[in-house]
């Protein structure tokens, strides 16, 4: 393959050329740097991606509405709960579905959990990035408590398709509230942890302040979301700027940092998980009994014993697993908060069972493409805390 | 029963709608529209989302006027996508402009239909950075060209791949096998 760049064979020169990654560690997966180095300083840095590709945009348009949730987990594996609740509102937006009160409820609270299971993969690897061994496994024991719950709510921990078209895949599971609220309790507690352990580092500080600036209105240029964009002093926030179920109606702050750098992407997502902590106590609190899944016989699939018993029932099963449901044509772009920042979903239907295009705006890769802006003048150590910072998941860059 | 078939239609009409978000006000689109007749060719709302479609000379004109303009302010592009229509249909292909304010959280989709025979679009590389590696990939997947873009190469896949891949008549396995090696 050749070069991004122009390579000026100079042999007195200090530039040199490395390729960084595929196969490096702190790359989180198969990102590929070409940075040109001038003795340690990064001149230029040209990211190179597509390691990952397997063609899922094309895998939609194959596959029938429902089956297009499975391949949504794949993409941003550490967050697929939010994966699957971007593709199943833009169905929903098509088909015009309205989802009961205690289905969103659920949806709220499971993608809170998500959230901080997915920071908390980020917190451990950021910091193994930087040299800080001990938060990993701090993390992981509790992020292990977080997927034994969804694993209980769905049945798998990394890939758990909980959320469909219409709803639910099926209802909290019993003593799941217990547990959930015995997890709500005990993290700040194990926030407070890693604060011990981390921030008060005096060898974290210098790595990350100062570190990976990027100013307000160049993050908004280059499309930066998330704490990304939340770090350089920009209060945004899908669930604040565009509710989606429900979020209006919780109480949390956005926490917004003001450093640009580093150290400040990591206080947003320190201080976010605090906040989804609190949303997840008051999603417990708002749970009730009722219908999880959308009063729409042809598109939800009916419960088990009514086909037992109800002849409609059994036909609209079978043509929903054989033909599937048709949804009306049109498009729409549907937007999420992520873990990582706006995920975006695009549907595009002509009328028929398959969608003829879907699009998925992955933050990660909005996130990526300002990676050059961050780290060149920066040190080749230092590339490695940026990457770390913009929490990077190359399932859904490749996609 | 009858109630299921009101329900039904209801859906299939798209008049029930699920969360949705603001679209700019409607005079500031209409005056657009008014005040530069080449701008907007068409527009559509369904599903609670504004479209405008734009002719290809000027998007890039257009998009730097609602980049700026008081009321509009869309200083983020969120997305930017192709898609194709099919190889029978003309214009075939379209590439779609997803725009979000950060201060008024409004959205618009901008789209420009594309002849089969000339994909050539200008580029939006110099009103928001951001579309660089979208357009890389629009480029990639489609074969849709940018005018003007600083770096246009393939992003997803190798450089040494031929045809582009999210084409319709593209097949799902590819036409051979393909070696990384």
């Amino acid at each position: 393959m050749p070069p991004a760049f122009e390579v000026v064979d100079r042999p007195l020169d200090t530039q040199m050329t490395i390729s960084f990654g595929p196969q490096h560690p702190s790359t989180h997966g198969v990102l590929r740097l070409e940075l040109v180095l001038d003795g340690e300083m990064v001149v230029k840095c040209v990211p190179d991606i597509g390691y990952l590709h397997t063609g899922m945009e094309k895998l939609f348009e194959y596959k029938k509405y429902q089956q297009g949730i499975v391949i949504t987990d794949r993409m941003d594996y550490l967050n697929p709960l939010g994966n699957n609740l971007a593709y199943c509102m833009a169905v929903e937006k098509l088909l015009g579905l309205e989802i009961p009160e205690r289905a969103q409820v659920i949806r709220v609270l499971m993608c809170e959990l998500q959230r901080i299971a997915s920071h908390m993969v980020w917190l451990g690897t950021h910091a193994l990035d930087i040299g800080a061994m001990t938060v990993f496994f701090y993390a992981f024991r509790q992020r292990e408590r977080i997927l034994n719950l969804i694993e209980a709510a769905s049945g798998e921990r990394m890939t758990p398709s909980y959320f469909r078209i219409g709803g639910l895949m099926m209802d909290l599971p019993a003593g799941f509230e217990r547990r959930a609220r015995q997890f709500t309790e005990d993290f700040p507690a194990a926030v407070d942890e890693w604060h011990d352990l981390l921030s008060g580092n005096r060898i974290f500080q210098n790595r990350t302040k100062g570190v990976g600036v990027i100013s307000a209105e160049d993050a908004i240029d280059w499309g930066l979301t998330g704490p990304p964009l939340r770090g350089s002093g920009v209060p945004l926030d899908i669930r604040r700027a565009n509710p989606y179920c429900g979020y209006e109606t919780y109480d949390f702050e956005v926490p917004v940092e003001h450093g640009c750098d580093v150290w400040s992407r990591y206080m947003v997502r320190m201080r976010e998980m605090l906040e989804s902590n609190k949303i997840i106590r008051q999603a417990l609190e708002r749970l009730r009994p009722g219908p999880i899944k959308a009063d729409a016989p042809k598109v939800v699939l009916p419960e088990r014993e009514a086909m037992k018993t109800h002849m409609d029932a059994l036909i609209h099963h079978f043509l929903i697993v054989a033909e599937g449901f048709n949804v009306p044509e049109g498009e729409v772009y549907q937007p999420i908060e992520g873990s990582k920042g706006e995920l975006g979903v695009y549907v595009k239907s002509d009328g028929g069972p398959k969608p003829t295009r879907v699009h998925v705006r992955g933050p990660s890769f909005v996130n990526l493409s300002a990676l050059p802006v961050m780290s060149e003048g920066e040190m080749v150590a230092d590339v490695v805390a940026i990457i770390g910072s913009l929490d990077i998941v190359l399932g859904e860059i490749d996609r | 029963m009858s109630h299921d078939i009101e329900r039904e239609k209801e859906i299939a009409a798209g008049s029930r709608r699920a969360a949705t978000y603001p679209v700019p006000p409607a005079e500031l689109v209409s005056a657009l529209r008014r005040d530069n007749e080449t701008w907007v060719s068409d527009s559509v709302e369904a599903f609670g989302e504004l479209t405008l479609v734009v002719p290809r000379a000027s998007i890039a004109e257009v998009c730097a006027h609602l980049k700026t303009a008081p009321g509009f302010e869309f200083d983020m592009l969120s997305d930017l996508m192709g898609a194709d229509r099919g190889p029978e249909e003309e214009p075939r292909f379209e590439v779609n402009y997803h725009l979000f304010s950060t201060k008024r959280f409004h959205r618009l989709r901008l789209k420009v239909l594309l002849e089969q025979d000339d994909t050539h679009v200008p580029t939006v590389t110099t009103v928001w950075r951001t579309a660089n590696w979208h357009e890389r990939e629009t480029f990639d997947m489609f074969g849709v060209v940018f005018d003007g873009h600083p770096d246009l190469r393939r992003i997803l896949l190798p450089d040494d791949w031929q045809g582009h891949a999210l084409r319709k008549d593209f097949p799902l396995r590819g036409y051979e096998p393909y070696s990384l090696t």
